[in-house]
């Protein structure tokens, strides 16, 4: 029984030591990139009161026809209700919005990529929206049940060079994986769809379908592919370092600052320029929608650097 | 009262690249006063002092007991039933001790959301020795209708008066448990003026119920039972409400601090806004206003009703707001 017992034991060390060996590799391919870049970025932030001053007045009329945003929203017949809701909402600020799904439903129009495996449609989605782009440059995917003001992406992005690669949102981390959340959106600049788009080809560190027992979600699989070609996640904040992507809905983020800071609620808990929240139901984005883009109090006027005009087709904003 | 002045200029927001609101608050003075109860203190009134309550000349938290909050003590016990016991010593105790402090009185829920500078942009462009309430206009029991009491109803200076003498002279009694329309009955009695608080697209200001009611999309469809007492007919989806919102009621804490957030907080960077206060007003719109009729109201252009207080509105703006006088009665020109 004991040398039974002590062969077990033999292997399983044999066998962890190489599990530890293999992982450490893993790391080692990725690890030089990463040391390079956390330092420079990671925090994403707009640019700042002053620093916008100091524009030429060429160069202010010149940025909002370059900072334009492509929106893919990933739809399913399920999400029907916030489907319709985003459509007939946020995703009007987009300067192009299409909905992907995947499978076609008769009340709304989307392109159908007849997927239902989530990452391989997120792949044939961005494919199609690099090949639909036009001279969009800058790419949001999100699902319906998330809400976007697109005018607050664009501040955040405004100084940015889409011929670099940028991958914007709420960072987490998954062991040394650093992603951007679904929930709250995600931002890809035209570079980093190129890179993303040639990753994809490579089906042993990029696969369609995923050759592991268990299946990594969508996100951490497209961080994965995207830092595969060195582009690494970046968190959205403002001047103040307040996150701009939030997962959470806004009663949410409001009840957690009542109980972490009852002096300042309001102040302590959300950014002016928030760009995304999720996890609303679709009555509550309407009245998002109307609090974001209507209601507010006379007299309080802004003296913004950029002008951004209520789109067409288009009403509770 | 000096001391509330100045408290009031050192909490007006003044956040980056925002200008305070043009100095309406020492020209439109308002004086609100919040029903509320000891029970109720740390559950709701607590939120109205963190967020708007500051934005009122004067704010009063009327209550059965004074307190440390503070809280005025009216001679009153709480309960539904004394609800119009406490408006009728709040008003009289307001008018002893106040009068002369403002210009428009506004009773507020301890669960009313208010934009004050809405507000007083409204009343602007009125007189507060006039005779006038304004509010959100309910159709029954009374003649003239009343004001919906949960989304806040405002006085004027001379209609607090004549709140005042008609009880002194027994012309007005409470002969009701219902505040909004007990009062809404003395201020037919009195010969109180219902004022129209829809903005120029005749979107409401002032609302009974919380935002999530009005705004969503629906099919035509009959009233809902929250909108059975509308005077005017009632608009559901977007145009319900409109951008200069007033008021909302039945908002709980975390709604409170919510609408503050969206109010005063949260807003699209560079976005001109679609509904645009303009003095001039195109010619397209001015034929449109006085060919149609707008949600079933008649229109009465009365060359006789001058445009008073338009010191710098074009003619065509005065067209538009005596289109919009329905019978006579003041309407709201949020322009």
């Amino acid at each position: 029984m004991m040398s039974e017992g002590s062969s077990f034991m033999k292997g399983m060390v044999l066998g962890g030591i190489f599990c530890l060996v293999m992982s450490f590799f893993e790391n080692f391919n990725s690890g030089t990139h990463s040391e390079v870049h956390e330092h420079l970025h990671h925090h994403l932030k707009p640019l700042s009161k002053d620093e916008l001053e100091k524009l030429s007045e060429s160069q202010m009329s010149d940025l909002p026809l370059q900072v334009r945003v492509y929106c893919l929203i990933m739809v399913t017949p399920k999400l029907l209700v916030h489907w319709a809701t985003a459509n007939d909402t946020w995703s009007k600020h987009c300067d192009k919005s299409v909905f992907y799904t995947s499978e076609s439903s008769k009340a709304l129009e989307a392109v159908d990529l007849q997927e239902q495996d989530e990452w391989a449609r997120l792949r044939k989605a961005i494919k199609h929206a690099y090949e639909n782009a036009g001279d969009l440059r800058w790419f949001f995917v999100a699902r319906p049940t998330t809400f976007a003001i697109i005018e607050n992406l664009k501040y955040l992005v405004l100084d940015k060079d889409p011929s670099q690669p940028f991958y914007i949102g709420h960072t987490e981390k998954s062991g040394e994986l650093d992603y951007v959340e679904y929930d709250s959106g995600i931002v890809l600049s035209y570079e980093a769809m190129r890179r993303l788009i040639e990753m994809f080809k490579d089906e042993d560190r990029c696969p369609e379908r995923g050759h592991a027992l268990w299946k990594t979600s969508e996100e951490k699989q497209l961080a994965t592919c995207l830092k595969y070609s060195g582009v690494f996640a970046e968190n959205g904040e403002d001047a103040q370092g307040k996150g701009l992507f939030n997962k959470k809905s806004v009663s949410s983020l409001i009840s957690d600052s009542m109980g972490q800071n009852p002096a300042d609620v309001v102040e302590a808990c959300c950014s002016d320029m928030a760009i995304t929240f999720a996890g609303m139901s679709p009555s509550q984005m309407q009245v998002l929608m109307y609090g974001v883009y209507r209601l507010r109090p006379y007299g309080h006027d802004f003296h913004d650097s950029l002008t951004f005009l209520p789109p067409k087709d288009s009403d509770n904003d | 009262m000096s001391l509330s002045v100045s408290k009031l200029n050192s909490n007006i927001l003044i956040a980056e690249n925002r200008r305070a609101a043009p100095e309406f608050s020492q020209k439109v003075r308002v004086l609100c006063w919040v029903m509320t109860q000891p029970k109720h203190l740390k559950s709701r009134t607590q939120h109205i002092r963190a967020t708007w309550g500051k934005r009122c000349n004067i704010v009063l938290y009327m209550s059965s007991e004074v307190s440390d909050f503070p809280t005025v003590g009216l001679n009153v016990s709480e309960g539904r039933s004394q609800l119009y016991w406490k408006t009728i010593r709040a008003f009289q105790h307001i008018h002893t001790h106040h009068l002369d402090d403002a210009d428009w009185f506004l009773k507020a829920d301890d669960d009313t959301f208010v934009v004050l500078e809405n507000l007083r942009y409204g009343l602007s462009k009125h007189n507060a020795e006039e005779p006038l309430y304004f509010g959100r206009r309910f159709t029954p029991f009374i003649a003239q209708g009343y004001m919906s009491g949960g989304a806040g109803y405002v006085l004027s200076k001379e209609a607090l008066r004549r709140f005042v003498k008609g009880f002194a002279d027994g012309l007005c009694t409470h002969n009701t448990e219902t505040e909004d329309v007990g009062l809404g009955k003395c201020m037919e009695t009195m010969k109180v003026q219902m004022g129209d608080s829809r903005d120029v697209l005749g979107r409401q200001t002032f609302h009974p119920y919380p935002p999530d009611y009005y705004l969503p999309r629906q099919t035509p469809r009959p009233r809902p039972w929250y909108l059975i007492y509308e005077h005017y007919q009632p608009v559901e989806g977007p145009g319900c409400c409109s951008d200069l919102a007033i008021s909302f009621h039945y908002i709980d804490a975390v709604q409170m601090h919510t609408l503050e957030y969206y109010t005063y907080h949260l807003r699209p960077y560079g976005y001109k806004y679609r509904f645009k206060l303009t003095t001039l007003l195109s010619k397209t719109l001015i034929a449109l206003a006085l060919e149609t009729q707008w949600f079933t109201r008649k229109a009465l252009v009365n060359p006789n009703l001058g445009c008073h207080s338009f010191k710098e509105e074009r003619t065509s703006v005065c067209l538009i707001v005596m289109c919009l006088r329905i019978d006579g009665k003041s309407s709201f020109p949020n322009i």
